[in-house]
């Protein structure tokens, strides 16, 4: 109840003086707004670049042949499947093109593929079929296409059984994919997929020189990613003849870099709240000093050397409190309105960062505040009252 | 009951020793009214401070109510100077943010009482000095009398063993200093014990005993027989 009564009184000694506590606060709310708004802006920016980067696969490696002589034969393949840790080959070719219909054209990448990679991608269509081992093996000239390929060409007509001329060769619509989200990084959209077969001929590549890599768990990965390399160093002479991508690995790296990152930009906009510390720390002892005459009364009426200090540590506190809270809530505001600007990336505020600043601006109003509260509390009472 | 034995205080002021106490032996019963009169240099500014728990005497013995103040430590001084001692300062000493009653219930909050008798306390303060309809006027929209009066409240909220007032008129005309003066003889009626610290002879005259300070030593002590005083009290006082 006594407590009560400081606080009280606290906050009213904090209110009667608006603009100098504003002034004061200022100085945390700007090093709370600025802590909260980098980390989050970098976890945020780290948690959709992680999303986009998982589709690509968090469980698989994908192997590319580098030196341009070398390539792998579609049977050999079968030597790296016999392998227990292995669960999906999926080989595949990617080239540019254009892609023509009724007139208009289109950009795209054309993958050459097999069914497998449906298998590991788990693509959703809207209309007809994925490529099947029959256009494999008979080197079809049919096509799957992106979602923004067949509206492009199509507009709002099915594609389905209608031709599509691509590098000069005439393909017949055998499905079309659903629209993925844009800005995923293995985005279908502007995709054409043909049979990998035929797509060797067009772009006359004999051989394998890329495929993808799956396994049931991070374990049977590692293990078939070393029997890759095992199997590949056999067949090449150089290691440097390919490259191995396992994207969990990669993961696991951004992850790091980036945490670094947002400690590194937390711990220099946390510098700014110390800054804001040493103010409050600044107009506490000027308030000391003014209100020596008052602190003089209060001990001759009877106020104890804890009642003082804890009256002048809750000001200090209820003052970088204050600050933290207003600073966090103009760093949600701030991110909402960015959030209005960038759509890529939707900014949030995750509640560990917001503790996180709350409690280090207590703390400061704490370290802070002591030595001038202290300071209040030793005065001596009959200086105190004589004090002008 | 208040007992000062040969109260001594010493300031070094550079090479100089200054007695501003010289062995003070006083002692004021119960009910008492005594003034302490005395020029500036003669130390009733010290005696006021030590009488007040402010400072430490550097020798002698002084209680309060038989516990002697001398070996208390800090916390045992502020606990004193809130129980036992009602200030009346010539400054007012009143806090200017707040109200008539927070500054009265302020002592009130430092001794832990819990806050429905603190208003039945503050209340009943501020109805003794007749402030009973500004009791939420700020200082600064009281007038002088009328501040001195809230902070004669705030004094006996406590209900303290003394009411120390050091120069109470100092800063008023001369009809809130009658009003003031009138509130004391008051409160000296209602079995208070006052001790009012003056340069003024004619202030001090008003107290049913006078004591006279000069250079650290008490030089008179004299008792004036008025109608409210018993007059073997008096006697017995003023024999000595």
């Amino acid at each position: 109840m006594k407590f009560r009564q400081s606080v009280k009184m606290a906050i009213s000694a904090v209110f009667s003086n608006k603009m100098r506590s504003f002034l004061t606060m200022l100085g945390i709310i700007i090093g709370v707004l600025s802590v909260t708004l980098l980390i989050s802006i970098v976890q945020s920016g780290t948690g959709t670049i992680t999303d986009a980067m998982s589709t690509l696969g968090g469980d698989q490696v994908t192997v590319s042949i580098t030196e341009g002589e070398k390539r792998l034969l579609y049977f050999e393949l079968d030597e790296l499947k016999a392998n227990e840790a292995v669960n999906i080959i999926a080989p595949y070719m990617s080239g540019k093109g254009v892609a023509k219909a009724g007139g208009k054209s289109k950009d795209v990448t054309v993958y050459g593929v097999t069914k497998e990679y449906d298998a590991i991608n788990n693509l959703t269509l809207t209309g007809g079929r994925f490529l099947s081992e029959l256009d494999r093996e008979y080197r079809l000239n049919v096509c799957v296409l992106g979602a923004e390929v067949a509206e492009e060409l199509f507009g709002r007509e099915s594609a389905l059984d209608r031709t599509v001329r691509i590098q000069g060769k005439d393909f017949r619509v055998i499905g079309v994919l659903e629209e993925e989200d844009e800005y995923a990084m293995n985005s279908t959209n502007r995709r054409v997929f043909i049979p990998l077969t035929t797509a060797q001929r067009i772009f006359k590549q004999t051989g394998i020189t890329n495929f993808i890599l799956t396994a049931d768990n991070k374990a049977a990965l590692r293990t078939a990613q070393t029997a890759v390399a095992d199997f590949l160093d056999n067949k090449f002479s150089e290691d440097s003849d390919y490259t191995i991508i396992n994207m969990a690995e990669i993961l696991d790296i951004m992850g790091t870099v980036m945490n670094t990152l947002s400690l590194m930009l937390g711990g220099i906009a946390g510098i700014s709240l110390l800054v804001g510390g040493i103010g409050i720390m600044n107009i506490m002892l000027v308030s000391v000093t003014e209100r020596t005459r008052e602190i003089g009364i209060r001990k001759a009426i009877g106020a104890q050397r804890s009642d003082i200090t804890i009256q002048f540590m809750i000001e200090s506190i209820f003052i970088s409190l204050m600050g933290g809270v207003i600073g966090m809530l103009l760093s949600i505001v701030t991110l909402k309105v960015l959030n209005h600007f960038v759509t890529e990336v939707t900014f949030v505020i995750s509640p560990s960062v917001a503790m996180l600043a709350l409690s280090f601006s207590i703390a400061v109003g704490l370290i802070f505040g002591i030595y001038p509260a202290s300071k209040a509390a030793k005065l001596s009472p009959i200086n105190a009252l004589r004090y002008e | 009951m208040i007992e000062l034995q040969n109260i001594y205080k010493i300031y070094q002021v550079g090479e100089e020793e200054v007695r501003a106490l010289d062995g003070v032996t006083l002692t004021v019963q119960d009910h008492e009214f005594v003034a302490i009169e005395g020029s500036s240099g003669s130390g009733k500014s010290t005696l006021m401070n030590i009488v007040g728990c402010l400072d430490i005497a550097d020798e002698g013995d002084y209680y309060i109510d038989g516990q002697n103040v001398m070996d208390l430590s800090e916390h045992s001084l502020a606990v004193m100077r809130n129980k036992k001692i009602g200030f009346i300062f010539q400054q007012f000493n009143l806090l200017p943010k707040l109200t008539a009653y927070e500054n009265v219930e302020l002592p009130l909050i430092y001794q832990g009482l819990p806050g429905r008798e603190r208003k039945i306390r503050v209340e009943e303060s501020l109805m003794k000095v007749g402030l009973e309809n500004r009791m939420f006027h700020r200082p600064n929209q009281l007038s002088g009398g009328q501040q001195q009066r809230v902070a004669v409240a705030r004094a006996l909220a406590t209900h303290p063993s003394l009411i120390l007032a050091d120069e109470p008129t100092g800063n008023l005309d001369s009809k809130s200093t009658r009003d003031i003066m009138d509130l004391i003889h008051e409160l000296h009626r209602q079995g208070n014990t006052i001790m009012l610290i003056t340069h003024d002879t004619a202030i001090a005259r008003e107290a049913e005993r006078q004591v006279q300070l000069m250079d650290g030593k008490i030089v008179s002590d004299t008792a004036r027989i008025s109608a409210s005083a018993k007059t073997e009290a008096a006697d017995s006082e003023g024999s000595r």
